[in-house]
């Protein structure tokens, strides 16, 4: 079995400043591998691959129908997807390990490389690695599991806690919500199942690896979190992949349930290849007092679509999303946040920073909607852009929607370029041009790197700083 | 041979607009020099184009280090070799700590080849270095975590260049107007204090329109700006006449650079309406 880890050379044409760290390929013999293209046929082999129960069938091949009755979204970047050169479905392996030595060295090798086993031991009460479209490790700390905390792949799940996936999947997110979601529920794999019960409160974080090795792959994690009445959990993501010259499709789904006075809350850290599409879709109900955040950092990837939303359902709840995108040469951000207000006093705040260099383009898209019976409801919403070079474009398009008189709803948004002034004040200094920008960049997310655990900020510092590098010329 | 920052026959124009016209300075290490001027004379001017601001075209002369010309040095090579302004009108930098500026700052100055992403120096000696420096200034541990010149006084400010000058230990300081914004006790700690960094070791040249920053700092030579040249070089008692009298008797001394000087303020002064 060959177990080389390869790295690919990097072009020197390559400024796009996806480096070293996550470009490489693993070779790997996946034990299975479904045709190329998206037919009822192949969606009815991954169910049955997967040893699936009928109600998942039919939920894969209803979501099919409603996959091809619906148009591209209309909105964001331009998609030019081949849907059926695409590989839907790729188990890498046998098994889940429960230890690291019981992955595929291989893999393992790879996650080792992506710095996973390491924070594991560190600071992580959980963790779950995904390769290609199986989850291929789970951990979670045995305290956890003594209080009836689940953490587990989303597959799993379905065998061991059928009813609660049965019960609640597609109902945050159903298939009709847009195309992509329509594609993940037909055919979906991997991703996370949370349920933490009533008032536990999970210390640490609960950290997901997405892993896309191979070309023309499409990755399609389906994760739901239930988070119970007063219970707390921060559940991390991080994504990357390969440099290839063709395309690869990520597309989740994120359902999550915040209930009465429980606070959950969602960071990702996505480092895309740049040819990577990247269509997300992630929704959370929150409850009476509770709260929900999203912590979302967006670099890489050709163009991502993704626009976290909370719906605001009782008295009290609130949400939260704060959101970093980088759009470098050849990248499309297309980002942004979603606020529904369905009830009176919630509240709701939105801060939204963009960088764009060397050509990338990023835009801020965002909803405010306050329902009509939403007194009392506020909302903040601050996105600021940054402009590294005249060649590279932001754009803002805020939606609010306010169907009540009493509330408070506020809009800011700011676009600033990089100022000759600011950068002759740091290089007097003794900085070079190449630090000062960085340090500019550095102190414009200062705010949001800040609300990140220690070890997620210093992560999104040096991949600030990764895409910083490549920005001569 | 004494360390020398020569300016010889420098002229300078911003957007095609000449501003310096010949201007003549050399400053030695150990030396202070003051320099004075009606408002708009071209002191901010100078002090830039020692510093290599972007904006600023030398069209004539050179500026000399030891010997070797820097106008093909960048900003940051010339800081790296000693070179040091305390601005007029600092910039800000939002989000970005004065204690982790100044780590980097320091490191580059000191380790002139040091490359991007190499080591700064450690955290630890840095931080006792720069407490110290702070207390010297009598400034608030507080102040090395806010951000860099962001939402800072006037006053708060001009410290925080001297706080800079003290930690980079240049070999040649260009104060450009570090007094103003500075209540009389602050400019008084702040006279002290350039004194103490500097002593005998920089060269520094104070562009000034008061007495108080050279109260510690006794000017072994005052040249004074008029017209975008240097008109007048005197000894200290010259920056008396000057910040008791006034200019109108330079003027009256230098007719042709004064009507030089009224041209060039009544330009920027149609400007200034036109804009309005
Ligand atoms: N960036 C600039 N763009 C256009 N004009 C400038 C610029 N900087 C300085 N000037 C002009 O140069 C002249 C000298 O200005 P300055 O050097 O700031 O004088 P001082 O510091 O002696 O008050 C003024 O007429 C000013 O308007
Ligand atoms: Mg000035």
């Amino acid at each position: 079995m060959a177990t080389d880890l390869q790295t690919m050379p990097l072009d020197s044409q390559d400024v796009l400043g996806e480096i070293n760290k996550y470009n490489f390929v693993t070779e790997t013999h996946g034990i299975f591998k479904a045709r190329k293209g998206l037919n009822e046929h192949i969606v009815s082999e991954i169910s049955e691959m997967k040893r699936e129960p009928a109600w998942m069938r039919d939920f894969r091949l209803n979501a099919l129908k409603v996959f091809e009755s619906k148009p591209m979204p209309r909105w964001g970047g331009a998609i030019n997807i081949d849907f059926q050169d695409i590989y839907y479905y790729l188990k890498p392996t046998t098994h889940q390990g429960k230890t690291w030595d019981d992955v595929p060295q291989e893999i393992k090798e790879t996650f080792d490389k992506l710095g996973i086993p390491e924070a594991e031991k560190k600071f992580l009460a959980g963790v779950k690695a995904q390769f290609e479209s199986e989850v291929v490790y789970g951990s979670l700390s045995e305290d956890l599991a003594k209080k009836g905390v689940i953490f587990t792949d989303t597959d799993t799940a379905v065998r061991e806690h059928g009813d609660l996936v049965r019960e609640y999947i597609g109902t945050i997110i159903p298939p009709e919500d847009n195309k992509f979601a329509a594609l993940n529920s037909a055919v979906w794999s991997g991703g996370s199942f949370i349920y933490v019960p009533k008032g536990v409160k999970i210390e640490f974080p609960l950290q997901a690896y997405f892993r896309i090795n191979a070309e023309r792959m499409g990755q399609f994690e389906r994760t739901f979190i239930i988070v119970d009445e007063g219970a707390e959990v921060h559940y991390v993501e991080g994504c990357t992949a390969p440099m290839y010259s063709s395309e690869s499709l990520h597309s989740a789904v994120v359902e999550i349930i915040v209930r009465r006075g429980a606070r959950c809350r969602y960071t990702t850290i996505q480092n895309w290849a740049n040819n990577i599409y990247n269509l997300v879709t992630k929704r959370a109900v929150a409850y009476g007092d509770s709260l929900m955040e999203w912590i979302d950092g967006n670099l890489g990837s050709r163009l991502t679509m993704k626009y976290p939303a909370v719906y605001m359902m009782e008295p009290g709840a609130r949400g939260e999303i704060l959101s970093i995108a980088f759009a470098s040469k050849g990248q499309h951000q297309d980002a942004g946040a979603k606020v529904v207000h369905c009830a009176p006093h919630t509240k709701s705040r939105i801060i939204s920073k963009s960088i764009s260099k060397n050509g990338g383009r990023s835009s801020y898209r965002g909803l405010c909607k306050v329902q009509d019976g939403a007194v009392g409801s506020k909302s903040s919403v601050v996105c600021d852009a940054l402009i590294l070079d005249p060649r590279s474009r932001s754009d803002t398009y805020p939606y609010i929607e306010v169907e009540e008189q009493d509330v408070q709803v506020e809009h800011e948004a700011s676009v600033s370029r990089i100022g000759e002034e600011q950068l002759f004040y740091l290089k007097s200094r003794g900085l070079t041009e190449a630090e000062a920008s960085s340090m500019i960049v550095s102190g414009f997310i200062e705010p949001l790197v800040k609300e990140l655990p220690m070890e997620y900020a210093v992560e999104m510092n040096r991949l600030i700083e990764l895409q910083m590098e490549g920005s001569v010329g | 041979m004494t360390e020398t920052l020569k300016i010889s026959n420098l002229h300078v124009a911003v957007e095609g607009k000449p501003i310096l016209s010949g201007v003549n300075l050399t400053i030695h290490r150990g030396e202070v020099h003051a320099l004075m001027g009606p408002n708009g004379s071209g002191k901010s001017t100078l002090a830039g184009a020692i510093m290599g601001h972007p904006k600023l075209e030398i069209t004539e002369g050179t500026i000399e280090l030891d010997g070797r010309s820097i106008l093909e040095w960048d900003t940051s090579e010339r800081a790296r070799a000693g070179v040091f302004m305390a601005f007029q009108r600092p910039m800000a930098i939002p989000g970005v700590k004065m204690a982790d500026f100044l780590r980097h700052a320091t490191t580059n100055v000191r380790y002139p080849s040091r490359k991007e992403g190499e080591q700064l120096i450690p955290m630890r000696e840095f931080r006792k270095e720069l407490r110290e420096k702070m207390a010297q200034l009598r400034m608030d541990e507080e102040f090395a975590r806010r951000y860099v010149n962001d939402g800072f006084s006037g006053g708060e400010m001009k410290r925080a260049e001297i706080l800079q000058m003290a930690m980079l230990r240049p070999k040649f300081a260009v104060l450009d107007e570090t007094d103003s914004g500075l209540d009389v006790d602050a400019v008084k700690l702040a006279s002290q204090s350039i004194a103490e960094i500097g002593g005998a070791e920089m060269g520094i040249l104070i562009i000034t329109h008061h007495d108080r920053l050279l109260e510690h700092n006794v000017p072994d030579f005052t040249h004074v700006m008029l017209g975008g040249r240097i008109v007048e070089t005197g000894g200290v008692e010259l920056a008396r006449e000057l910040y008791t009298e006034g200019y109108d008797q330079v003027r009256a001394r230098h007719p042709e650079d004064a009507a030089i000087e009224k041209e060039m303020t009544s330009i920027e002064k149609k400007v200034a309406s036109g804009a309005a």
